[in-house]
């Protein structure tokens, strides 16, 4: 259920990338189109990313998977634009008391609900192909990252598959000492809210003895750190980052050319 | 306290531990979120209410840790950990987490780095909730009308922030301290001298 | 390669009035194998802890000095390999390799010589994977391995061994015995914990016995030691080798039946099972690490639905919720009937004292308040965890966990007891009095199961035995990947 294990095909070519390299391109790609609010650019960037999608050797039933929440939240996005659009120009689709929707109101929630998807999956992509360890290492010797702190999150990310099993722990041992809600979903709620509770002082404590097993083993001795494995940031990965600009660049002059552009500030 | 502004191991790693488990919780409250989204339509608004789940480790950390840079640490670890658990928002929620840390930052550097009571938890959780309301209004919200959504909308995440995120993080680490596993930190150590 | 100096020293954890350790004046040469012996919460965890240079100053309160080649352990953490009591919680990175290269990258190994250093540390230990593979995927004694390899990776000049077999099958803790020795060069300096004394003789040259109270009880080479002290040693908890106990074997036939498990199963931890319990009576269920004996052991404490076959409880047991299985029972009821001892005594705690743990049970069950507290006091003497009264379960040391799980299911006097590694990691002393409370638990016509790979605990108690065997793994499934 809760992994942080990558889903990808691992020798897809730009699967293997640098993380870093990912993980920026997919922020640049993003922060780009977030300039307009048009459909026109979302549309083209979306194209492009499925497009692209089996070179990250992400299969689309994965993608799909991972992103059909995205699916409710366009649904939550149509109905909000129907009853509180700003402005509701175009030629009147259907009135019904307070709710007038216009041709102008669709466009706009078109063009949110693409931009929705556009900025959202380059960061799916990216993380779907991108393993905890590597992105800690590249972060550490790609950009400069503290080595403590991506090192001691690298520590902490591994207790998440544990916290599930943990959970299933607790709530064993409280039902062998008596303690169960029954069917009153109070009783049930507040059982939820102090096994989350017991969850985390157990994480927290965990993270207690972790913090003294990695001192045990010369972290944080002011020693300076080598390492074990290389991330390497190459002309290949700079292509990626230098793309990612150049595509999402691309989709807002078309949007701009075609006269669609809406700047999301002013 | 000397070179009190060094993070030790044990701050780093309990701090990366509040904000995994948090990262968790933020990938259940994401779906919990967008399953939401239908039902809160008929006044969005509202949903805001909820909002506050997602700015607890941000006061969380900083009251636990008590060093420069906690809340704003364990603000962006959790919104990275929910990303690569498989947000539907994935890089955004890295944006909006940076951001959201920088208000309850602000609140603790205010009070340099000294107190640690409600008043500063409580302030901490309205920064932070300002910070996320005003990415919200610029990013999310800028197609909405402004009298009926978007500024109820920003105003409402503000007092959600206020209450789950700095009276409830305030009091979850009151709850934390009794149970002795913050005997490492100061703020477990103040249970000691009540 | 490393001497240490122990002078006067001890140490208080913060909140506690007692001092976990006291008055130690010890001194132990580079090179020397130590066996470090003493009754449990004589403070053998805490001295090893503070060799280790990981008992920070804001966490307690320390007497006297320690020295490893002249220098406080705090500063020369560089010679100190140490592997705890627990080896989940020292496991630092997700993949097995980068685990043990952890350590190498902090001290700043050049990272031409990691990988080889790596290699064959893991190789030295016995490890039986490939380094890529996960470590949240490891059973406990692959675990325990691991967190070896990951210390003598740092070709440390003073290893610390906290228990490194406690949990493991007889094989398993023949294999890292067997690592350990020959892991260890000539200069290395051995200290090691470990309750059963026989098998850790080979190891050792130096025995070192902890006074409960403080101070050191005996020190020397183990014939001398146990010639000269071996009674009082006895007495006092220590598992002196050559001293067979009395069996207690039931004197009564088997009363009626309890439970009856029929092609029990929970794929793929444990595969289909017969099994039959019945009042006075006591069974033993053995079996190699991951044959799935907790995995049964959860099953019939009613604590898992299980995934195939069928558990039933009969009248005499359950009453009315006779022809329902127990794990629809409503947790009150369960608790009343059938008791669970967990394998990891942490997971069974969910209170913030030793009291309100051995409290809860009762409580829930609907005892009145009286009685609750005579239940309590009679059980905390009993296993003399009086003065521990208030303390956090989760700060007591590895056997006064374990003998405060054992006290919570015995709390609400469960017709059935169903306990996961009772002894494991108790002195002699205690563990000779759980084989007593067993013993007159069954004898008052109570069922008991224990899962355990105590061969003399076995012997003492059991009136039948059941051995599982490791499921065969599923067609498709490789069994780990193999260098
Ligand atoms: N973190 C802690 N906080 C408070 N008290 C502690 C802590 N750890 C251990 N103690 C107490 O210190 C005493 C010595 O504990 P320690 O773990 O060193 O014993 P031990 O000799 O290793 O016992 P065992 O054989 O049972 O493992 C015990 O009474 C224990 O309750
Ligand atoms: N919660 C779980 N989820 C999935 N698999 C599990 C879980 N717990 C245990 N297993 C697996 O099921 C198998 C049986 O585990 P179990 O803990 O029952 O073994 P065991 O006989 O008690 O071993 P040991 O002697 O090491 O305690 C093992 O291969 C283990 O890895
Ligand atoms: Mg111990
Ligand atoms: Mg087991």
């Amino acid at each position: 259920m809760i992994s942080i294990e990558p889903v990808a095909a691992p020798g897809a070519p730009l699967a293997r990338r640098n993380p870093v390299a990912k993980l920026a391109a997919a922020l640049l790609f993003s922060f780009i189109l977030v300039a307009t609010l048009d459909p026109v650019a979302p549309a083209i960037a979306i194209a492009v990313e499925l497009a692209l999608l089996p070179l990250f050797g992400v299969r689309y039933r994965v993608l799909a998977r991972r992103a059909w929440p995205l699916l409710v939240s366009a649904a939550g996005i149509l109905v909000t634009l129907v009853l509180f659009a700003a402005e509701r120009s175009g030629r009147v689709l259907l009135e019904a008391g307070p709710v007038v929707v216009t041709s102008g109101v669709l466009l706009t929630a078109l063009g949110l609900v693409l931009r929705t998807f556009a900025v959202a999956l380059p960061g799916v992509i990216v993380f779907a192909t991108t393993d905890a360890t590597d992105l800690a290492d590249a972060l550490i010797q790609n950009a400069k990252a503290p080595a403590r702190f991506a090192i001691g999150a690298l520590a902490a990310f591994r207790l998440v598959p544990l916290l599930g099993q943990e959970w299933q722990a607790i709530s064993m041992a409280r039902r062998a000492r008596g303690v169960d809600a029954g069917r009153n979903p109070i009783a049930k709620l507040r059982l939820f809210v102090s096994t989350a509770f017991v969850l985390l002082v157990g994480a927290i404590r965990r993270g207690t003895r972790l913090a003294v097993a990695m001192d045990a083993r010369g972290f944080d001795a002011g020693t300076p750190r080598t390492v074990a494995r290389r991330q390497r940031f190459t002309t290949a990965d700079a292509l990626l980052v230098a793309g990612a600009v150049a595509l999402a660049a691309a989709a807002l002059t078309a949007s701009i050319l075609l006269g669609t552009y809406r700047p999301l500030l002013g | 306290m000397d070179n009190g502004n060094r993070w030790r191991t044990i701050d780093i790693v309990v701090a990366s531990v509040i904000a995994v488990a948090f990262g968790v919780i933020f990938w259940a409250w994401n779906l919990v979120w967008s399953a939401t989204e239908p039902a809160f339509a008929f006044f969005p608004p509202a949903q805001a209410l909820i909002y506050g789940i997602w700015l607890v480790p941000a006061v969380l950390g900083g009251l636990v840790i008590r060093k420069p840079g906690a809340s704003l640490y364990c603000e962006l670890v959790a919104a990275i950990l929910s990303a690569l658990l498989g947000s539907q928002w994935a890089s955004i929620t890295i944006v909006q987490g940076l951001l959201q840390g920088v208000g309850a930052e602000l609140a603790f550097a205010a009070f340099r780095y000294r107190s640690f009571r409600l008043p500063t938890a409580v302030l901490a959780g309205a920064l932070t909730g300002l910070s996320a309301a005003i990415f919200d209004f610029v990013y999310w919200n800028k197609a909405y009308d402004l009298g009926s959504y978007r500024l109820p909308y920003a105003l409402l995440t503000i007092v959600s922030a206020t209450i789950v995120a700095g009276v409830g993080g305030w009091a979850l680490t009151r709850s934390l301290a009794n149970t002795g596993v913050l005997d490492r930190f100061p703020a477990g150590r103040e249970r000691a001298a009540i | 390669m490393s001497g240490v100096i122990l002078r006067g020293f001890g140490w208080r954890h913060a909140g506690r009035k007692r001092w976990a350790v006291r008055s130690v004046d010890l001194r132990i040469e580079s090179g020397e194998r130590v066996l470090l012996l003493g009754p449990s919460g004589a403070g053998k965890s805490t001295l090893l802890a503070a060799l280790a240079g990981l008992l920070p100053e804001d966490s307690g309160e320390q007497e006297g000095t320690v020295e490893i080649d002249g220098l406080d352990p705090r500063k020369g953490r560089e010679r100190v390999g140490i592997v705890f009591q627990d080896p989940e919680s020292q496991l630092v990175m997700a993949r097995c390799g980068d685990d043990v290269a952890f350590g190498l990258e902090n001290r700043g190994v050049p990272a031409e010589e990691i990988w080889p250093r790596v290699d064959d540390a893991l190789r030295r230990v016995g490890f039986p994977y490939h380094r890529d593979r996960p470590t949240a995927a490891l059973s406990g004694g692959e675990q325990q391995r691991l967190a070896l390899a990951g210390a003598l990776a740092l070709r440390p000049g003073l290893l610390l061994l906290d228990e490194p077999t406690a949990n493991l099958d007889p094989a398993g803790a023949t294999l890292v015995r067997s690592a350990v020795a020959g892991a260890l060069d000539a200069d290395t300096t051995l200290i090691l914990v470990e309750h059963r004394v026989a098998e850790a003789l080979p190891l050792v040259d130096r025995v070192v016995v902890l006074e409960a109270g403080g101070g050191v009880r005996a020190d020397g080479s183990p014939e001398a030691v146990f010639r000269d002290h071996g009674d009082a040693l006895a007495a006092d908890g220590v598992w002196v080798p050559g001293r067979t106990v009395p069996p207690r074997r039931a004197t009564t036939a088997p009363g009626d039946l309890l439970l009856t498990a029929d092609r029990l199963g929970l794929p793929p931890r444990l595969a289909p099972t017969d099994l039959a319990v019945r009042a006075g009576e006591a069974l033993a269920v053995l079996g190699p690490n991951g044959a799935g004996k907790s995995t049964l052991a959860l099953l019939l404490g009613g604590l898992l639905p299980p995934g195939g076959g069928t558990l039933t409880a009969s009248a005499p047991l359950a009453g009315r919720d006779a022809r329902t299985p127990p794990h629809r029972w409503r947790a009150p009821a369960l608790a009343a009937r059938i008791g669970s001892v967990f394998q990891d005594p942490e997971h069974q705690f969910v209170t913030g004292t030793v009291f309100d743990e051995l409290a809860l049970g009762p409580r829930r069950t609907g005892r009145p308040e009286p009685e609750v507290r005579a239940v309590v006091d009679d059980l905390l003497a009993r296993l003399r965890l009086g003065a521990l009264a208030g303390a956090n379960p989760y700060t007591l040391s590895g056997g006064e966990a374990r003998r405060l799980s054992v006290a919570t299911a015995l709390a609400t006097a469960p017709r059935l007891l169903i306990c996961d590694e009772p002894t494991f990691g108790q002195d002699r002393r205690t563990w000779l009095e759980l084989v007593d409370l067993f013993a007159d638990l069954r004898d008052a016509g109570h069922g008991i199961v224990t899962v355990t790979h105590d061969a003399e605990f076995v012997a003492a108690l059991a009136d039948r035995q059941l051995t599982l065997a490791r499921p065969a793994p599923a067609p498709g499934t490789p069994d780990g990947d193999r260098p």
